[in-house]
């Protein structure tokens, strides 16, 4: 029997599954032991018990030629995602014994092609975190270093690809919470266009930024699981009404895009500048694409500086609102301390919410408090506007930008916690894309010396997630 | 701008939040931090720039004003810290 890392793509598994070489309950058997195995990386909250079940009826269609786009791919999904009658938690003691009731559109899109849920992975607390330290199920820890954090908010997304433990994971970004864990785990991971997904069942941070979107271990794979969660959803008001491409990856034909690199990026002015590794590292790839005959230009996004602060303003304002229906009433974490109104709202929140939930909770309800809402609220608003207004700009002369994903490789388990500014200033090169609502994608270029993953991000203008797919493929090739 | 503690109170009985007096001096240091950093916005002159509320700038969506089943009562229920068959239950609002 072939090992369950002898394929490199999801077709090249339905084609060891039609030709006997591989079972998929076996497969799913394997992916169960190695979860059991790696228990230290916390990646999962929960492993559904019922996932081989699934994996014979999924066999059988698969035999018989019946099965969807999806047919056997196993998936986990971010704990931030509603299935209904599963856990549905947020890594959050508020949360903690919640079960939905109902499923989220992306991921009844997955289950009607037929893909296998594995189980709902760990991330940050409502997914407010840089390093998945800030979850009520504990730390996740980085497959490629043990004593290092995966990334977050989405790390037990990206672990679980990373690690064998699945073939591919749902996970969401609201300022990074994709690109970087995989940036840090050496995977593939997407961010859609803002609207290109529904977030329908998805557990609203902020509302503005937030996308949903896929971690694999293939552009192949990025690809075809985009090519079955997109798409307008009456669900989703802000879901985006426009045509979904097939996203075929055909780049024989794939005319020479013109490749932007921001210089802001690759030398960045202030807040501690970039990792001379990974600086090198994307200079390489820089070069290669000079050497394939792409034409690469220098250019400038002005306000790069600025969006750390901007995006910590309105999504924190953003989070504070939607916050609020954690009240101990409808559902959740009651506190048994009140016996009225107000207390049973101020004692369940504050015994259900975790330290950096809390503290964008405050962050949020002070930039929107009166007196302080211009200076801050409406500031932010408006510089949102000129950084996103560079993104349109710098598209006009160019087709993709190419940028580091992060400014350092994975740091220590503890190295940032006690410092929360620190933290998010580790964001840097992400929160751009969720402000301006572009497309982003992480591409694993390589390990440093010390054997850990460097992230190199493509953007795109909005609703052109192919060009991203396409150019990484291409990118790929020419390695 | 720099926040208090006792600014740090206010807020945070807003947004339904109790600390005890250590959890209420880091908070206030770090919002002063954060806050402090934030500050950098003001080096922009946005005077004429409009506001952005959202990355694509959708005119109003419509549905046909249909009457569309949602979750049922039940499934409303299920997960409620405390209920009857029919309703939430909170503690007492009104006191004769």
């Amino acid at each position: 029997m072939l090992k369950l890392t002898q394929y490199r793509n999801h077709s090249e598994k339905i084609e060891l599954i039609k030709s006997g070489k591989i079972s998929l309950r076996k497969n799913v058997e394997e992916f169960l032991h190695e979860i059991e195995d790696k228990k230290e990386l916390n990646a999962f909250n929960f492993v559904f018990d019922d996932v081989l079940l699934q994996a014979d009826k999924v066999e059988e269609k698969i035999k018989k030629g019946s099965a969807g786009k999806l047919g056997g791919m196993v998936i986990s999904i971010k704990d931030v995602l509603s299935i209904k009658s599963r856990p549905m938690t947020c890594s959050s003691k508020i949360l903690k014994n919640y079960e939905a009731v109902y499923t989220a559109t992306a991921v009844q899109k997955l289950l009607d092609e037929d893909a296998i849920i594995i189980g709902k992975t760990n991330c940050d607390e409502f997914a407010m975190g840089s390093s998945n330290e800030n979850s009520a199920f504990g730390i996740v820890r980085n497959p490629h270093d043990t004593e290092r954090v995966p990334g977050g908010s989405s790390g037990g997304s990206a672990v679980s690809v990373a690690a064998d433990l699945c073939d591919a994971s749902l996970g969401t970004d609201t300022g990074g919470s994709i690109r970087q864990p995989a940036a840090f785990c050496g995977v593939y991971g997407l961010k859609p266009t803002y609207g290109r997904v529904s977030r329908y069942g998805l557990t609203a941070f902020a509302s503005s930024f937030d996308t949903i979107g896929p971690f694999a271990k293939s552009i192949e794979d990025i690809a075809l699981i985009m090519s079955v969660i997109s798409g307008k959803d009456p669900k989703d008001s802000t879901s985006h009404d426009i045509e979904v491409p097939a996203f075929t990856l055909n780049v024989d034909n794939v005319e020479k895009y013109r490749v932007g690199i921001p210089k802001e990026y690759l030398n960045p002015s202030s807040e501690g500048g970039l990792d001379q590794e990974i600086k090198e590292a994307i200079e390489n790839q820089i070069d290669l694409l000079k050497e394939n005959g792409y034409e690469i230009k220098e250019i400038s996004l002005p306000h790069t500086e600025y969006a750390i602060a901007t995006y910590y303003i309105l999504t924190t304002a953003e989070a504070s609102s939607n916050l609020s229906r954690y009240d101990g009433a409808h559902y959740g974490y009651r506190s048994d301390k009140a016996n009225n109104l107000f207390d049973m709202y101020t004692e369940s929140r504050t015994e259900g919410f975790g330290k950096e939930v809390k503290r964008r909770i405050m962050l949020g309800t002070y930039v929107l408090s009166a007196g302080y809402y211009d200076a801050y609220y409406r500031k932010a608003q408006k510089v949102r506007r000129l950084l996103k207004e560079d993104f349109d700009k710098a598209f006009q002369q160019v087709d993709i930008m190419l940028t580091p994903t992060t400014p350092t490789v994975a740091f220590k388990i503890g190295e940032k916690s006690a410092d929360p500014l620190q933290m998010y200033l580790s964001d840097i090169f992400t929160t751009p894309a969720n402000l301006a609502g572009i497309p982003g994608i992480n591409i694993p270029v390589g390990k440093n010396s010390e054997g850990l993953p460097i992230g190199l991000q493509l953007m795109a203008n909005h609703f052109e997630e192919l060009k991203l797919l396409r150019f990484a493929k291409k990118l790929e090739t020419i390695q | 701008m720099s926040v208090t503690k006792r600014d740090v109170e206010y807020i945070a009985r807003l947004a339904r939040l109790r600390f005890n007096d250590e959890e209420l001096e880091s908070y206030t240091a770090e919002l002063n931090e954060i806050l402090n950093y934030m500050e950098k916005l003001n080096e922009l002159n946005t005077e004429t720039v409009e506001p952005l509320s959202h990355p694509i700038e959708n005119v109003n969506v419509f549905r046909d004003d249909k009457l569309i089943v949602s979750i049922d009562r039940a499934d409303a229920l299920k997960n409620a810290p405390s209920r009857d068959e029919e309703f939430f239950k909170v503690p007492k609002v009104i006191n004769k």
